[in-house]
């Protein structure tokens, strides 16, 4: 809501000098949240002027040029020096008079003008040098088609009065007559500024200079005085017909409840909207059509009330509002021709359909450059109603915006006799019988509000007094009740519904930086969950460990999706955005890989070629065969019934914590001394191992196999609980063909740990070994077996074997080649022995090696190597 | 040298000497090695001398035993102080040539990071944690009733269509991607008993296009407190708290009137702080307001006993103003010199 500050003024005393930044300040403090600041931005001198003569000059480039002299200063004497300055307005005192020095400066100016609009005698809009139009635009003598131009004649458009600019804008349009030399921007109403305001859904009152005026009575104490109270309607003598037919309200409310006409005869076509209606209504956001639209909007704009106006004499009989057939059209005033719902709300007369009621008019019955007899209406509707078919037309407007946030119902035969007025006094109209008044507004419910209800939940003390002033300030009329008052809020606060609503509404009027400070103590809480920081503590690790956090959108394609979700087949199921941003990727990540490669494409695109990233956050899994979802929404403001409750939240598909890594480039890179080191399937696997470590969870590791992944260098994870192995997970490296479709070099390293299945085992209270002492006895030991007999199995079989006595063993060489037929490798073991009590012998440690090597050569026909 | 053939204090003499200047003329350990074989090894004169003690007579055994032994202690412990003495010499040269340039140490890691937005997160949840609060979680993929109807959000009221909401197909399941984190509030108020005092952060959306100030993926920290007898008081004095914690004892927090469907009365939460880039000023950071009747309602709970206040700050929001970052696009890119400027600390 844009609010011009000379408007505001009328119906609220502002200080003198009270700048758009003080309203502002003020509108904020009872909730009125600013936004920007809309002026003219226009410096004088900018003058009445007088065209004394036009000479058409033709020119090489075939266009003709006007070569002008304007007289800009009273005076009669052609070719005075005197100048111009000392005879315009206050607000030009400066520049004209300091370009005395300037040739031509002086009372008449010679300009050269390339429109041909007007002609000798006519009064128009001269800016003079040192002035300064939107643009900004300064206007300086020219040197222009061989003369000097000393000057501009202004079109509205180059003034920011509107967007005609087909010629210059001759004053006798507008309708006015002042004399050469009158300041033009305070002339025209160039001088004023509005202040815009963002008005929360609940205030719809605010959407008027009624409104805000009042609001502002609040914020500063200034006096307000109420324009709907500057107006009273007459009654109409002449009923013309208005049926309000609703056979299907919405939600039980009929589509209008107040519906008001009124005539106005013989306006004058051909009369202007005077400047100052124009300039208000282009400071408020709107562009002046012809003078009686303006009047509509101009009462809007004051009052809060949508008007519409009708060509009476286009009208087919009486009005009736009803709800649309099926299958009906109307064209809009937009020449839009729409199939209506049976939703919509319908003016219509007996032609048919003439308007969308609140939204926009029609065709047939719309204010043309003829229009003589007008028919005005304003009308209350249902904001519902509105908002829907605003919504299903997509057509906001400044009327349907107004009245889906509640327009004041009390206001609409206000808002049509002011338009009467206007048409009246502007336009030559005549204020016919004709008219009709339909109101059902039902009277306003009462609303309790116990003695102490406020102060209780504010937490400061408001008076009795402080409490009555302020409900009474903002129109509630109260009524002493046993225990409390009883308050009827005022008809253009449809918002104020409970006790709730009255102590904002006390709070704000008193001020909210009278609430005190009170610290509440929370009940002991119990820290974070496991969950929680074991979360933290992967990402940590991680972060610790070499890689960088990112946070991927977790939008993405169908085909990423179906890679990454599953380690074979076709597809995995997937939850499809319906209203997507980018249509490439309007999935939701059942992987957390495909955003990771994407970001790990546009670091590398950045120059940055060797990383290592990572992303935890949730990826979308339903389920195969589960429809989710609900067909029902229950409403709001009671709970739902467990069972529904339950049914709710069945309807929501999994959404698992999950972790992934990306590393591609280098690993380590190339330093004095030391060779760079690429990334690949090791990197990864340690990444996992990290999460282990975080987690506390042994996460495994064993050959594996997936669509996305090389086949000879992946791994699958997997947790080894009472029930056995489950798969948490892979990693290893990406088949270079899918790498390359990511844009990325053959080598990328992954992987992905669903953490919730991590999680959800990690943490079980677990028997701690009691550490040995004596001395250890340490032994290496060489097996060979075949090579695809994977090494963590030979470990396996060695650690079974050896029995209790081996402490630790570990993987320390894989040899092929020379000595070892081909097909097969040696395997070099550090075996640590050690027994509780007392000092191994070299024998005893050698007998338990040699029976864990009967193991391996019975499961894998290991070998000691010779 | 000639070889002595009795023991006299001249030859007892003249071997010492020689064997103390052998000694001091030595240069490193190699060299003593050598004077050690020469002057004291089992052809060198001392040993002669000492071998000539079978030929002295038993009157004279004793005094000439002295003399020889005298002259040994004397060039051992010459030797050993030599030795010591070249033994530290060259262990300072060996690590005098050891010198590296330690500002060109190969690294065998590489330095990772947080994301600062989940940082920000962290320590917000820390802050509260520590007032006893917990940390609630819901689904990002939430159902609408959880999103906007249990929250008081009317399915006609503007206030939802202006909240620009991202439905997954198909639209009549009523699966919306959350708008903000308040579904978290609404369910914690379902599966808790009251009291209540918890924190949600998390990931919202909303269909803003990318640019400069706005992404249609962000973050937001909620707060919910439910009790009997909570103020808005209460609610001041918790803000207060929070932003000293977070921003230092110079943070203050002011009120404005506002409008939200979830709480009434409502306020725009203001921050002011020092030093923050452009100077002392207040900044809009957030919503806040005693939980909505209507609210409290669809969880079951009654507002004439209960009452409650609720309050939510953008995490972007937070880092744009703290640490100046002028350009949501950084945050969102995954560019990992972003991440990387911060560390594993904000």
């Amino acid at each position: 809501m844009r609010v011009p500050l000379s408007w505001l003024g009328e119906f609220v005393d502002l200080e003198p000098g009270t700048t758009p930044e003080d309203v502002h300040a003020a509108l904020v403090r009872v909730g009125l949240e600013e936004e920007e600041i809309h002026r003219f931005d226009l410096t004088g001198p900018i003058v009445v002027g007088e065209v004394l003569s036009i000479e058409p000059e033709a020119q090489t480039n075939g266009k003709t040029i006007n070569w002008c002299q304007v007289r800009v200063a009273p005076g009669v004497s052609t070719g005075s020096t005197t100048g111009a300055g000392s005879s315009t307005g206050a607000g030009s005192s400066t520049g004209a008079g300091s370009t005395t020095e300037t040739v031509g400066a002086g009372d008449i100016r010679g300009i050269v003008c390339g429109a041909h609009n007007f002609v000798v005698g006519d009064k128009v809009v001269v800016t003079l040098p040192g002035a300064v139009l939107p643009g900004p635009f300064p206007i300086a003598p020219r040197k222009t088609y061989g003369h000097v131009s000393d000057g501009m004649i202004a079109s509205a458009r180059e003034l920011g009065l509107g967007d005609e600019h087909d010629g210059i804008l001759r004053l006798a349009a507008l309708g006015i007559d002042a004399p050469v030399g009158t300041d033009a921007i305070a002339l025209l109403g160039l001088d004023d500024s509005a202040v815009e305001i963002n008005v929360t859904p609940d205030r719809g009152y605010a959407f008027s200079i009624r409104g805000v005026a009042r609001e502002y009575a609040h914020a500063t104490g200034a006096r307000f005085r109420d324009p709907a109270l500057a107006v009273v309607p007459a009654p109409s003598s002449v009923e013309f017909v208005v049926t309000i037919d609703d056979q299907a309200p919405i939600r039980d409310r009929i589509g209008a409840s107040v519906f008001v006409t009124r005539a106005v005869r013989g306006v004058d076509p051909a009369r202007p909207s005077p400047a100052w209606l124009i300039a208000r209504l282009k400071l408020a956001g709107i562009r002046s059509i012809s003078l009686i639209v303006d009047v509509t909007n101009y009462v809007m704009i004051e009052l809060g009330q949508p008007i519409h106006a009708y060509d009476l004499d286009a009208l087919a009989g009486g009005i009736t509002v009803r709800r649309a057939g099926a299958g009906e059209k109307l064209t809009t005033l937009d020449e839009v021709t729409r199939t209506l719902n049976p939703e919509d709300l319908l003016i219509s007369d007996g032609s048919g359909p003439i308007g969308l009621a609140g939204v926009m008019g029609g065709r047939t019955t719309e204010i043309g450059a003829t229009t003589t007899n007008v028919l005005v209406e304003a009308a209350n509707f249902d904001p519902v109603s509105i908002a829907r078919t605003a919504r299903r037309h997509k057509l906001p407007s400044e009327a349907s915006r107004r009245f889906e946030r509640g327009v004041d119902p009390a206001v609409a035969a206000v808002a049509a006799a002011r338009v009467v007025q206007l048409l009246v006094e502007l336009a030559g109209g005549v204020a016919d019988d004709l008219g009709s008044l339909h109101d059902a507004t039902p009277a306003a419910e009462p609303i309790f509000l116990p003695t102490g209800f406020i102060s209780g939940l504010i937490g400061l003390d408001y008076t009795r007094e402080e409490v009555r002033t302020s409900l009474a300030e903002i129109g509630a009329s109260l009524e002493e009740t046993g225990g409390g008052l009883s308050v009827t809020a005022p008809s253009w606060r449809p918002d104020l519904t409970d006790k709730w609503t009255l102590a904002e509404e006390v709070a704000r009027i008193v001020g909210y930086d009278r609430i005190p400070s009170v610290l509440p103590v929370a009940p002991p809480g119990r820290g974070l969950t496991r969950t929680q920081a074991l979360r933290r503590l992967v990402a940590q690790t991680l972060a610790a460990a070499g890689h960088t956090e990112v946070l991927a959108y977790p939008f993405v394609a169908e085909k990423a999706n179906s890679l990454f979700g599953a380690a074979v087949g076709p597809g995995v199921p997937q939850m499809r955005v319906a209203n997507p941003l980018d249509g490439e990727a309007p999935f939701l990540r059942t992987s957390i890989l495909p955003g990771l490669l994407q970001i790990a494409h546009r670091n590398r695109s950045r120059g940055l070629t060797d990383l290592a990233i990572f992303e935890q956050g949730q990826v979308f899994r339903p389920l195969p065969g589960v429809v989710y979802g609900s067909t029902v929404v229950p409403p709001g403001a009671v709970r739902p019934s467990a069972h529904l409750e339950a049914e709710l939240n069945a309807g929501i598909p999994p959404q698992p914590f999950s972790v992934g890594i990306v590393l591609t480039g280098n690993a380590i890179r190339q330093q004095p001394g030391r060779p760079a080191v690429a990334a690949g399937w090791q990197d990864a696997l340690a990444a996992v191992q990290q999460v282990a470590l975080a987690t506390g969870m042994a996460i495994q590791v064993r050959q594996g196999a997936h669509q996305a992944m090389h086949p000879g260098r992946t791994a699958e994870l997997f947790v080894t609980t009472d029930v056995g192995a489950t798969s948490v997970g892979f990693a290893g490296e990406l088949l270079p063909a899918i790498a390359r479709g990511f844009d990325l070099p053959a080598v990328v390293a992954v992987a992905e740990i669903d953490l919730s299945v991590v999680f959800g085992r990690a943490g079980a209270e677990f028997q701690a070994t009691p550490i040995r002492t004596m001395p250890a006895a340490t032994q290496d030991l060489s097996l060979v077996v075949d090579t695809v007999v994977p090494a963590a199995e030979v470990l396996q079989a060695v650690v079974e074997g050896s029995g209790p006595l081996l402490e630790h063993a570990e993987l320390v060489d894989d040899y092929r080649g020379a000595g070892i037929l081909s097909g097969r490798k040696s395997l070099t073991f550090a075996l640590r022995f050690r027994a509780a009590d007392r000092t191994l012998t070299a024998a005893e440690a050698s007998d338990a090696k040699l029976a864990g090597v009967a193991v391996a050569a019975a499961r894998f026909g290991a070998t000691l190597r010779e | 040298m000639s070889d002595p053939t009795e023991i006299s204090e001249e030859a007892v003499s003249a071997a010492v000497t020689a064997a103390l200047t052998a000694i001091s003329a030595a240069a490193d350990s190699a060299a003593l090695r050598v004077v050690r074989t020469e002057h004291v090894g089992d052809a060198s004169p001392m040993a002669r001398l000492g071998g000539l003690m079978r030929t002295v007579p038993n009157d004279q055994k004793a005094a000439a035993g002295k003399l020889v032994g005298q002259a040994k202690g004397r060039v051992s412990q010459a030797l050993a102080a030599r030795e010591a003495e070249i033994g530290e010499a060259e262990a300072r040269a060996r690590l005098a040539a050891e010198t590296v340039d330690v500002t060109a140490a190969a690294s065998t890691w590489r330095p990772g990071a947080r994301h600062p937005l989940s940082l920000l997160q962290e320590r917000v949840a820390d802050v509260f944690v520590g007032m006893g609060w917990e940390v609630a979680e819901g689904p990002e993929l939430e159902g609408e009733w959880f999103n906007f109807d249990a929250l008081n959000f009317d399915e006609d009221h503007p206030a939802r269509a202006m909240q620009d909401t991202f439905f997954v197909d198909p639209p009549e399941a009523h699966l919306v991607l959350r708008t903000h984190t308040s579904p978290v509030q609404m369910r914690a108020l379902l599966s808790r008993e009251l009291p209540v005092y918890v924190v949600s952060p998390g990931r919202v959306f909303r269909t803003d296009e990318l640019d400069a100030t706005h992404t249609p993926v962000f973050h937001q920290i909620e707060g919910i407190a439910v009790d009997k007898g909570l103020t808005m008081a209460h609610l001041r004095g918790t803000l207060d708290h929070f932003v000293k914690a977070m921003f230092g004892p110079e943070a203050k927090v002011r009120l404005r009137p506002n409008y939200f469907p979830f709480t009434e009365p409502s306020a725009e939460l203001d921050l002011w702080h020092p030093t923050f880039k452009d100077g002392a000023r207040w900044i809009e950071w957030g919503g806040c307001g005693m939980v909505n009747a209507n609210v409290l309602r669809s969880a079951g709970i009654d507002p004439e006993v209960y009452s409650g206040f609720a309050f939510g700050v953008g995490v972007e929001r937070a880092l744009m103003f703290r640490n100046d970052v002028k350009d949501m696009h950084d945050m969102v890119e995954g560019d990992v010199r972003f991440s990387q400027q911060y560390g594993m600390s904000v």
